[in-house]
């Protein structure tokens, strides 16, 4: 099976949309020509011509708020805001419009679009590159939210996205996209080419919104994560040898209840570790629904490990980022509670 | 000067206020029939200068006159009296429905219904506008049931939309009305993505996008213009100036730029005033409009000049921001007793038959009340069931909602 980075992965589910489906356009600044800045849309344009792959104005509410129009229209629009930390003056677009159309207007009109956008930090772009948003859609009644952690996962999720009736934020963690960075930044990445979830198969197949995965089985804690926590997870695992069953949401709305609950009720310990600020995350939201369904099996408190509630520091990023020590260190605190 | 060097801070102001003579007297108003039509393939740098006019074909004798007069037969003027009396009508009865706790909240076209009924003869099967609140026009002269309006109103259990929308909010793809939000200046931007997507399927419909002249300074208005200049789109960019802004007068969001209109000439886009309250001005604009649009010209922007007559909404009270004469003194008069003036003058219209119509009118809208009722008011009667609230936000319900509509116990 051909290996693939995320990257050529998420670019290889446009390609195999856009091919199926002639509703399905792709658009965004640098998208066209280029082939945006991550080079996730690049060859499309020349594929599919223009009309089908376009550079966009500097605009994320007219990115967003035309993408809904032709959404109403027909179309299939999946668009790139090209950094996560760009989306803000597309968010009234679509808390309010994208989220709820189907709904204020009873099916007369509908919205399926993908809003694709590299989330995440560790690449040293300060407050501005490295944000991690995903509360602010979790939290909006009507949209759809997914975060891939893999190559395999990322094609599959994105064509799930893009042929879902519904809206839906597409994160992609950009520390992902060439390798599973698992925190240690001073050391080299493991490319896609050499990990087993870089296997992406070529055409069709689709990874079901909604359903999480079991990335390491283990009976002492439960970590719930999800994007390169994923692999920080795995890392402070082995370090600390405590038998962890790491759980990747991979879509954290709908969120797969039941693969959490029969996990906490197995080990009956819980870490949830996300980029995010803590304050209000979606941890916040994991936390509760672990103890309203799990309660009388807990061991020890859910622990949150998550970014520090400051905005993403340029040259401290090391010390914002929740690797392996700190998640580690919940790892045996909760052991030890 | 004694301050020079010291800055100083400018904050608009209406030329009048409440106990103040309403004073139209520095509002310039060109002459009916004496603003040109150009051919829609023109070059529009060269009709600039038509961001800063009004064009008008109703003079003020009621005779039809000038280069955009014409276009419409008098059986369709009638028809189009009939869609503009039938508004007002529809509004007194709602308003008042409101009044009598029957609704939350209702919005009138009052001395503004000239401006949605005739644009919508303009338009073709199949096209689609994105309006504000305040364009009902549109569903009226579409022949849109006005049983259907109210049940909306009413949020009652005939309500299409289930009562999740506030009264007026209304949705309807086969009438070419796209769902409105509540929301303002969104939709502006959604109507230029929808005519980008019917360019990109090299289809033959034409979007319209409507928004009000305070909602003009929303970043939403920048983005549409935007990219309706960069991908020519083929779209109307309906700006309609009531003058008002709830409390706010036009000048607040207008700033310096003269017109409205105005605001479209930076992006090379043909930029046109008209007379709102003029049916056959409203109509020949936006058919040349649309015609440029169908015709891969790219869009248009049209300013309607017109006046609020009523308050905002429900929720409003006119009379403590503006004097309660300013209406009487607004030079563009009413567009129905306009349009009535013309077709008796056209010999096909009288005084009797208006009254008469006026009747007819109101015992149809009565009829459609009666019938809306009987499904039930907003605190009466039938109406949405408590599972409707958690139905139909996303095609297929997802766990945490089906939970959710559990617990309710629905």
């Amino acid at each position: 099976m051909p290996r693939r980075t995320m990257i050529e992965a998420i670019r290889d589910a446009m390609d195999v949309s856009m091919g199926r489906d002639e509703k399905v356009v792709v658009f965004g600044e640098d998208v066209g020509f280029f082939g945006g800045v991550f080079r996730c849309t690049q060859g499309l344009q020349a594929k599919y011509g223009k009309t089908r792959c376009f550079d966009a104005p500097i605009n994320e509410s007219g990115i967003v708020g035309s993408a809904i129009g032709m959404a109403a229209y027909g179309l299939k629009p999946c668009v790139e805001i090209q950094f996560a930390d760009y989306m803000y003056p597309a968010y009234d677009q679509l808390t309010q419009e994208a989220a709820r159309l189907r709904y204020r207007s009873n099916g007369d009109f509908t919205c399926p679009i993908v809003v694709r956008m590299p989330t995440g930090g560790g690449i040293f772009g300060g407050q501005t590159h490295s944000q991690s948003p995903e509360a602010l859609f979790t939290h909006v009644s009507g949209l759809k939210t997914v975060v891939p952690s893999n190559p395999h996962d990322a094609k599959g999720l994105l064509i799930a996205a893009i042929e879902d009736p519904d809206p839906v934020i597409f994160l992609e963690p950009k520390r992902l996209y060439n390798g599973p960075f698992d925190g240690h930044h001073d050391r080299p990445v493991t490319p896609w080419s050499k990990h087993e979830l870089g296997e992406v198969a070529d055409g069709h197949y689709t990874v079901p919104l909604g359903k999480a995965a079991i990335r390491r089985a283990g009976s002492d804690v439960t970590v719930l994560a999800y994007g390169t926590m994923v692999y920080v997870a795995q890392a402070a695992a082995e370090e600390t040898g405590i038998d962890a069953e790491i759980i990747d949401l991979r879509t954290l709305l709908p969120l797969d209840l039941d693969a959490i609950v029969a996990s906490v009720k197995k080990t009956g310990r819980c870490v949830i570790v996300h980029e995010a600020t803590l304050t209000s995350g979606f941890g916040a939201e994991l936390s509760a629904l672990v103890q309203e369904n799990c309660f009388y099996h807990l061991e020890a408190p859910v622990a949150r490990v998550a970014g520090w509630d400051t905005p993403y520091p340029h040259a401290q990023e090391w010390d914002y980022f929740p690797g392996p020590a700190r998640v580690g260190r919940a790892l045996i605190e909760t052991m030890e509670a | 000067m004694a301050d020079a060097g010291m800055l100083r801070f400018h904050v608009p102001e209406p030329e009048v206020r409440p106990g103040g003579t309403p004073d139209f007297s520095n509002v310039t108003i060109a002459a009916a029939g004496s603003v040109p039509r150009p051919d829609i393939d023109v070059d529009p740098r060269t009709i600039r200068d038509m961001a800063f006019s009004i064009i008008r074909v109703l003079n003020r004798d009621g005779e039809a006159v000038g280069p955009w007069a014409g276009l419409l037969s008098s059986e369709e003027l009638l028809e189009g009296l009939r869609h503009m009396m039938t508004l007002r009508t529809f509004d007194a009865r709602m308003q008042m429905a409101q009044r009598q706790g029957k609704t939350s909240f209702y919005m009138q076209h009052l001395g503004e219904e000239a401006v949605s009924c005739a644009f919508r003869k303009a338009l073709e099967p199949g096209d689609m506008n994105f309006p504000t609140y305040r364009q009902a026009g549109l569903l009226i002269a579409d022949g849109y049931p006005m049983v259907t309006m109210m049940n909306q109103i009413y949020s009652n259990e005939a309500d299409p939309l289930k009562g999740r929308q506030l009264p007026i909010m209304y949705s309807s793809k086969e009438h070419g009305f796209f769902s409105i939000s509540g929301n303002l200046a969104t939709q502006y931007i959604q109507a230029v993505g929808w005519a980008m997507a019917s360019a990109i399927s090299n289809d033959s419909k034409i979007a319209a996008a409507w928004i009000g002249d305070g909602s003009t300074a929303e970043s939403d208005f920048h983005s549409a213009l935007v990219f309706a200049s960069t991908y020519k789109a083929p779209v109307v960019l309906n700006v309609v100036n009531n003058q008002w802004a709830i409390s706010t007068f036009q000048g607040i969001a207008r700033g310096g730029s003269g017109t409205f209109a105005a605001r479209g000439l930076g992006f090379g886009i043909p930029s046109l005033r008209v007379d709102g309250n003029d049916y056959l001005a409203v109509h020949a604009v936006a058919k040349w409009a649309a015609e440029r649009a169908r015709k891969n010209l790219g869009p248009t922007l049209v300013e309607y000049v017109t006046y609020r007559a009523g308050a905002h909404s429900s929720s409003d009270d006119p009379s403590a921001y503006r004097p309660k004469t300013e209406s009487d003194a607004w030079p563009l008069g009413d567009p129905i007793v306009r349009l009535k003036n013309h077709l008796i003058g056209l010999g096909v219209w009288s005084d009797e038959r208006h009254a008469q119509a006026e009747a007819e009118i109101l015992d149809t809208v009565i009829a459609a009340q009666k019938e809306a009722e009987s499904h039930g008011t907003l605190h009466a009667g039938g109406k949405p069931s408590t599972r409707d609230m958690f139905e139909g936000l996303y095609a297929e319900m997802p766990p945490h909602l089906r939970r959710q509509r559990q617990q309710a116990g629905v």
